[in-house]
């Protein structure tokens, strides 16, 4: 079943120098799936990932010929209705929960707040809302969690924090832009199983952008791959080691093996018709 | 011959009951030409440790030798001809308002070398950047080419020890392959010892022979390589973060 449907999207910047064009015509589909998305600094990967939302400010552009959800093209709401898309239907986790949480607010605060935006409820039913969300995030002393400020938290809760925000008003789709990259990897892999179970037992939609080959290998089930604004590339992502573009191939013979030591890494040789060619579709 | 010994390092933050232990009780050794690893978690004190090796953490105690020479409290202008460090983030570690032609010269000139202009031009060479660089200010450049400034900076004193502080967490994979081989080259071409502090096993994997590995302020386990690739490690939690380390 397909959750949404986006064809043929761009996003645009004017610049002095002319028009850029960060996204270059993407177009994938998202199921009940975990859908990665994988790139350098600079692919387009987060730019697609907010242009769904319509997060992009002016002056930049989003064009597509539609996004579709539940029947609805995204870019064609009013700004009005998109605010009961976002977070309601549709969730961003960013990278980093420092920049993501209110600072001056306790987590508690924020939480009910986030509930009370999606239900209409008091606050003693917001409060036990908060505390299981919390509790489904595997954060175990709840309760001094909700009266502790963000500075108070560690990365790792602060991200599980983020998450269980997230997840309180029950949308469908999450977008998650590299959530655990300001983790260490003991954490990222609790955080990780966590938004899994999290997005499996609920039948959710994942959008997993992340730079990390690997851990998309691991924890995906499909992965597009971006260049220079494009997908090079759809694939499985348990068959990503068997990817067959050059670029694909040249970011994965680029990472250090501990199984296979070399005494020289291989360098990506950039060839400009990457940028080029057109862009692969991403349906299933 | 051990280029660098640190015998019962302790690094701590704060006074009285504020007390913390950044680093407790730290010994190791690295020999000449050697290259070694510190890998951790987050606040296990990897990177206190460099800092106190460069004089850039006040409250320490233990022994610190450099080429033979126990380190005082205060650092003599010869340390800074021997030991440089290079820092994780390039955006962050150059003046943004100094080009690249002034942050190497002015290095130059505060380690009392005559000859700046041979010597910018050559150490731009050295780092695999080209001369139309010069003259650029950090933001005209890449995050890639910025590393690639920070570690032109550290050679300009001709130092013997590079303490690298996760020279390639800020880069993407492309460009820390292209980094990592000017590492390695720039230790052959130039004899340098290296002590590297990364959270990436396979990086260290690939730069060092051998590593030491931290946990809440103490390095529990130091292995070499080959144990590494094997992924024989002895200590628990040098398990738990082999196990951890996706694809590595």
């Amino acid at each position: 079943m397909t959750l949404l449907d986006v064809e043929n999207l761009w996003v645009r910047f004017p610049t002095r120098q002319g028009i850029f064009d960060a996204v270059r015509g993407v177009s994938f589909t998202l199921g009940r799936e975990r859908l990665g998305i994988v790139g350098e600094s600079g692919s387009g990967k987060s730019m697609t990932g907010r242009a769904i939302l319509r997060l992009i400010r002016p002056p930049g552009i989003v064009e597509a010929d539609h996004v579709m959800l539940e029947g609805r093209d995204l870019l064609r709401l009013s700004e009005k209705d998109m605010r009961g898309v976002r977070g309601q239907k549709i969730s961003m986790v960013m990278q980093d929960p420092k920049f993501s949480l209110n600072p001056v607010m306790t987590v508690g605060e924020q939480l009910i707040e986030a509930y009370r935006l999606a239900n209409r409820s008091g606050r003693g039913e917001a409060h036990k809302a908060s505390v299981e969300a919390l509790e489904s995030v595997s954060i175990r002393d709840a309760e001094r969690v909700m009266r502790a400020y963000p500075h108070e938290m560690s990365g790792g809760m602060g991200q599980r924090i983020m998450i269980a925000m997230m997840l309180i008003p029950g949308p469908q789709i999450l977008i998650a832009d590299e959530p655990t990259s300001a983790l260490d990897v003991s954490v990222q892999r609790q955080v990780l199983s966590i938004v899994d179970d999290l997005v499996t037992s609920r039948g959710m939609g994942l959008i997993f952008i992340s730079h990390d080959l690997n851990l998309v290998a691991d924890f995906c089930d499909r992965v597009l791959i971006m260049y220079a604004g494009r997908v090079v590339e759809v694939c499985q992502a348990d068959r990503l080691h068997d990817a067959t573009h050059p670029y694909t191939r040249g970011l994965l013979n680029s990472l250090p093996r501990l199984d296979q030591p070399r005494p020289k890494l291989e360098v990506l040789k950039r060839d400009p018709a990457w940028s080029q060619a057109p862009s692969v579709s991403g349906r299933a | 011959m051990s280029m660098l010994r640190v015998e019962g390092l302790n690094v701590w933050f704060g006074a009285g009951r504020d007390r913390v232990n950044a680093v407790t009780d730290a010994s190791f050794e690295v020999a000449k030409g050697e290259s070694f690893g510190l890998v951790g978690e987050s606040g296990s004190g990897k990177s206190t440790i460099l800092r106190a090796i460069t004089g850039l953490a006040a409250q320490w105690d233990g022994r610190i030798t450099v080429d033979d020479q126990p380190l005082t409290r205060k650092r003599i202008r010869t340390f800074y001809k021997t030991v440089q460090m290079v820092f994780q983030d390039p955006y962050a570690s150059l003046h943004p308002r100094h080009s690249v032609d002034a942050v190497l010269g002015e290095t130059l000139h505060l380690h009392g070398f005559g000859d700046i202009d041979q010597r910018v031009a050559k150490l731009l060479d050295d780092v695999g950047l080209d001369q139309r660089f010069r003259f650029r200010y950090p933001h005209q450049l890449s995050g890639g080419q910025r590393q690639r400034v920070a570690i032109a900076r550290a050679l300009a004193a001709e130092p013997r020890i590079l303490l690298l502080d996760e020279p390639t967490s800020a880069l993407d994979v492309s460009v820390q392959a292209e980094i990592l081989n000017l590492l390695s080259d720039l230790r052959a071409e130039h004899d340098l010892t290296y002590v590297m502090v990364s959270h990436d096993l396979a990086v260290v994997g690939h730069m060092c022979a051998r590593l030491a590995v931290m946990k809440d302020s103490r390095i529990v386990e130091v292995m070499d390589v080959a144990a590494l690739r094997a992924r024989r490690a002895e200590h628990p939690y040098s398990q738990e973060l082999l196990r951890n380390s996706i694809g590595a």
